[in-house]
């Protein structure tokens, strides 16, 4: 449709983006293996040190774990609660609905620092003492909505007569979620999960107001930047976690693939 | 043994179908139970907290001792009308804004298009996986590796020194900040503009053609309002997020934004939550505004 | 779906509803849910003798406060494992001890902020009995007025030091001598200061020497009109700054890649840069300097008093109070620590006042909260929240 100069110029942006959303990336990467601590470009030597200080670092360690926490408790949370609520909005017609799936959009739609003074004045308001758990209602109210969006455009895609169908073939409630309705669902649920546990597991913004004395990775490694004693070790885990999160993202690709959003219709 | 397993699962089955049966004729259960608990989640905890943010906006607090007191008024609102300062950082914020997000609208929709319409499959799994990745690296990283490149040492100053051009002092300026925020926010344009993009079937641009329009009508009249949605729901993130954010303007930035002024007064500066919430009903406002708009674009279909 | 069930989720709906509004009125009834606020005394029933470790200590400290150099061998003797808590500003530091609950044990508070957490009663008397190396401080941190009220201690001091120019030795010629150079738009663009409101003061402190008429005495007890003067210089400041350094690792950060050659600083900085072989140096100029000295206080919340009591016995002694001041770049209170200073680092008691003669202590300005009734029969004093207001439009 386009002509050929145009599907050049076209292809050309396109990788004029890629080459933009990773030089930082690259930087990143290479600043892992700086000798040393002042932070100028070019890089003058390469060393393997600061992965092995990374490796033997108990506060980093400490803050993985407790993001990795946090991002599974949320993700839970998030399917259960977002599941349910996908299939209500999307089955039933009542009062308030309208009202209701806008209400549940909010928490990404809204800036994260409202969330943040949000959740942390009501905290202090009950005499909640700040602990994981604060940290994983705050982190559950944007992952719900992201779980909550995935299955909603799937059952959006799906027609009520399969549920119907089951029914009459003698199915009750329970045994038709199990057999059709989250066969239908599964692929959304584990990109929606996928997603939910990326954003959890990266927050910093909503988090910093809703931790106490806890450090998730982010906050870690945002007091690291602030120490400036030993930022390449910092880039080390990054590059860790780059790494390791190249399997999810490559599965969830491939269930979206399977799903239909990367092919067309 | 099957038989017996059979027998054994009997009462269970019976007792579920029971169950099931008493939601089905009680929809209104069914619907409490399905309903019930992320309402209840929601309502009783985010929505109620907003609420009690948005009514701390109306209180003071005591210089003395540091505690909020329940006088209700509007001296908070008084004191941002009054002060420039915070119109300026109010408008620096909304500002910036609205400049990345229509930056990345510009770099965002050619790039989608290329990976919806024209790469070939492969070539559109591998482009998705390069957007998603950056998306699941640290956005703290990411943000200092932009400052280790505009700093006065950096990558970009060794760049164009290399090509005889001038060192560029960008760093903690608002360009450093415009630069940063909408790369940060890139792949949350991406996608949803892809995502719209995408579900446009070959057929309509088809029939489009056979009704005699050229390339660029097409594209005018039937591509861009059907891609609007997904362009619409871009932009609300990359809005919001610029809105709240308050990490990137200490990191490479040397203004207030309005999320700044908002944290200094809850964790930094001093607990004075009604000022803070006071402020952050500028955002809340702007959002609230943006997002009715944006429904009416239809941009939820596509988020 | 019929109308009847539209109709009974509705309803469900609306329960839900209002069942949260009326919680949220209960709560709105029930009152604010700050704690309640005991001014000062927690009365004197303080602990005769240092129990047995609880096995935990979490801090809220300066960066470079808490190094693994002494707080590893501190972890291994008493089995108390450290966690800290980095705070940039001592408005950070109240807003943490204000909100943490008894999440925090002990917080290393300068004079401003220590006066606002007694009166605030978020931290408890100390017994000074219990640390053996008090009497070895020196006198005027003994009892300083912003930690011990009434003769009641609510800390123990640690250290103290300047706030200096810190200046790059090959882009700033010749070697500057007077905080004017700050204010210089020569250096227009190569400028940073700290985030702080209580930079006023430093203001303040220049126009003292500048403006000897408006008859600042102390760069905290401002009248109106002094205030207004030194706000006024502070905005002409702003077009000249690189950035304001609200973390120490900004201004290393600044002065590292060169984007900044001149600022305020902390003897910290000047000991990280040089160290990575930054030409910079740093000194206190002619008008004199502001300054901080800092106690350890405990929370009136704490859950782990016998492991706070042991981490300031550890930090009061020679060796840890040399290892401290000599990697921060402070003086310590203990005056024994001057020799051991010498053994690891020559000349680096000298270097930082270890020895130095009363006088020069009180030659720095320490911080302290600006408050309304400044003592001497002045009411008429700016207080701190206007600071802090006045900060926010001087960053603009």
């Amino acid at each position: 449709m386009e002509g050929r100069l145009g599907r050049a110029g076209l292809a050309l942006w396109a990788l004029g983006v890629v080459l933009f959303l990773w030089l930082p990336l690259a930087i990143i990467l290479v600043y892992a293996f700086n000798t040393s601590n002042i932070q100028s470009w070019p890089i003058p030597g390469f060393t393997l040190r600061w992965f092995r200080v990374a490796w033997n670092d108990a506060e980093a360690r400490d803050a993985l774990l407790l993001s990795l926490k946090a991002a599974f408790a949320a993700t839970a949370i998030a399917l259960v609660l977002g599941t349910m609520a996908a299939v209500a909005i999307s089955r039933f017609r009542f009062f308030g609905r309208e009202i209701f799936s806008f209400l549940l959009v909010l928490p990404i739609a809204l800036p994260g620092v409202i969330t943040g003074i949000a959740l942390s004045s009501f905290y202090t308001f009950w005499g909640v003492q700040f602990s994981l758990w604060t940290i994983v209602i705050g982190h559950s109210t944007f992952c719900v909505v992201i779980v909550y969006n995935n299955v909603l455009a799937r059952l959006r895609r799906t027609s009520p007569s399969i549920i119907e169908a089951s029914m009459d073939l003698g199915a009750d409630g329970w045994q038709t979620f199990r057999f059709v309705t989250f066969p239908v669902l599964s692929t959304a649920l584990v990109s929606g999960a996928l997603l939910a546990f990326a954003l959890s597991f990266d927050e910093v913004i909503v988090t910093l107001f809703t931790a106490g004395a806890q450090n998730t990775l982010p906050i870690w490694i945002l007091g690291k930047i602030r120490l400036g004693q030993q930022l390449p070790e910092v880039n080390a885990v990054v590059f860790f976690v780059i790494v390791l999160t190249v399997i999810p993202v490559v599965i969830s690709q491939r269930l979206t693939q399977e799903s239909g959003i990367l092919r067309r219709e | 043994m099957a038989a017996r397993a059979e027998e054994a699962g009997r009462p269970t089955r019976a007792a579920r179908r029971r169950l099931s049966g008493v939601f089905w004729r009680r929809p209104w259960l069914r619907g409490l139970s399905q309903l019930g608990p992320p309402a209840g989640l929601f309502l009783a905890i985010y929505i109620a907290a907003i609420a009690v943010l948005f009514v701390s906006a109306f209180w003071t607090l005591d210089p003395l001792s540091g505690e909020i007191v329940h006088d209700w008024g509007l001296q908070n609102f008084k004191t941002l009308w009054n002060e420039h300062t915070y119109w300026r950082i109010a408008g620096r914020t909304i500002g910036i804004a609205a400049a990345v997000t229509v930056t990345d609208i510009v770099i965002a929709f050619p790039f989608a298009y290329f990976m919806a319409r024209l790469a070939s499959p492969r070539l559109r799994t591998v482009l998705f996986v390069l957007v998603l990745l950056p998306l699941w690296s640290s956005y703290l990283a990411r943000i200092y590796a932009w400052r280790l490149i505009l700093s006065n040492d950096g990558a970009l100053n060794w760049g164009l020194g290399g090509l005889g051009l001038p060192h560029q002092h960008i760093a903690y300026t608002n360009w450093a900040m415009w630069i940063v925020f909408s790369y940060i926010w890139l792949p949350f344009m991406i996608l949803p503009v892809y995502a719209a993009l995408e579900r446009i079937p070959d057929s309509l641009i088809e029939a489009s053609r056979d009704l005699g329009a050229r390339n660029w009508t097409t594209f005018r009249r039937v591509i861009l309002p059907l891609a609007l949605p997904g362009v619409v729901a871009g932009t609300i993130f990359t809005f919001s997020l610029t809105l709240g954010d308050y990490i990137t303007p200490i990191l490479v930035g040397n203004t207030q934004f309005i999320g700044n002024v908002v944290y200094r007064n809850v964790l930094g500066l001093s607990y004075n939550l009604p000022f803070a919430a006071a402020y952050a009903m500028v955002p809340l406002a702007v959002m609230g505004v943006y997002l009715i708009l944006a429904r009416r674009a239809g941009a939820f279909e596509a988020l | 779906m019929t109308k009847q069930h539209k109709r009974a989720l509705g309803r469900s709906a609306i329960a839900v509803l209002v069942g949260t509004l009326a919680i949220l009125a209960a709560g709105c009834g029930g009152g604010g849910g700050s704690k309640a606020s005991e001014t000062t005394t927690k009365g004197p029933t303080l602990p005769t003798s240092i129990g047995k470790g609880e096995g935990k200590l979490s801090l809220v400290a300066w960066e470079g406060y808490t190094q693994p150099e002494w707080v590893k061998p501190f972890e291994k003797q008493t089995g108390c494992k450290v966690t800290s808590k980095y705070a940039g500003s001592s408005d950070e530091m109240v807003t943490l001890m204000r909100q943490g609950g008894s999440q925090y044990d002990m917080v290393s508070a300068s004079g401003d902020a220590s006066v606002r957490l007694i009166k605030g009663g978020d931290v408890q008397a100390m017994n000074p009995k219990l640390i053996p190396d008090f009497p070895n401080f020196i006198d005027a941190l003994k009892s300083p007025p912003h930690n011990t009220i009434d003769g009641v201690h609510y800390g123990i001091s640690l250290q103290w030091g300047p706030n200096t120019l810190l200046y790059n030795t090959q882009k700033v010629k010749p070697a500057p001598t007077s905080w004017s150079t700050l204010y210089d738009s020569k250096y227009k663009g190569q400028i940073t200061i700290p985030d702080n409101p209580i930079q006023i003061a430093d203001a303040a402190l220049y126009l003292a020497k500048a403006q000897p008429d408006l008859k600042i005495t102390d760069p905290y007890e401002l009248n109106q009109k002094q205030f207004d003067a030194a706000v006024k210089l502070l905005k002409q400041q702003r077009p000249l700054l690189k950035k304001h350094w609200s973390l120490a690792s900004d201004e290393i950060d600044l002065f590292k890649n060169g984007d900044a050659t001149l600022g305020a600083s902390w003897p910290y900085q000047t000991n990280t840069l040089q160290a990575d072989k930054v030409p910079v140096k740093d000194l206190v100029p002619k008008e004199g300097a502001t300054g901080w000295a800092d106690t350890w206080m405990l929370s009136s919340k704490s859950k782990h008093p016998n492991c706070a009591y042991m981490w300031v016995k550890w930090v009061s002694t020679p060796k840890v109070q040399a290892q401290q001041a000599i990697y921060f770049g402070e003086t310590p209170a203990n005056t024994k620590a001057c020799a051991i200073m010498d053994q690891l680092s020559p000349g680096s008691c000298k270097q930082y006042h270890a020895d130095a003669p009363a006088s020069y202590f009180d030659s720095i300005k320490f911080w302290k909260t600006p408050l309304a009734d400044c003592g001497n029969g002045k009411t008429d004093c700016v207080d701190y929240n206007q600071w802090q207001q006045a900060w926010t439009e001087i960053k603009g």
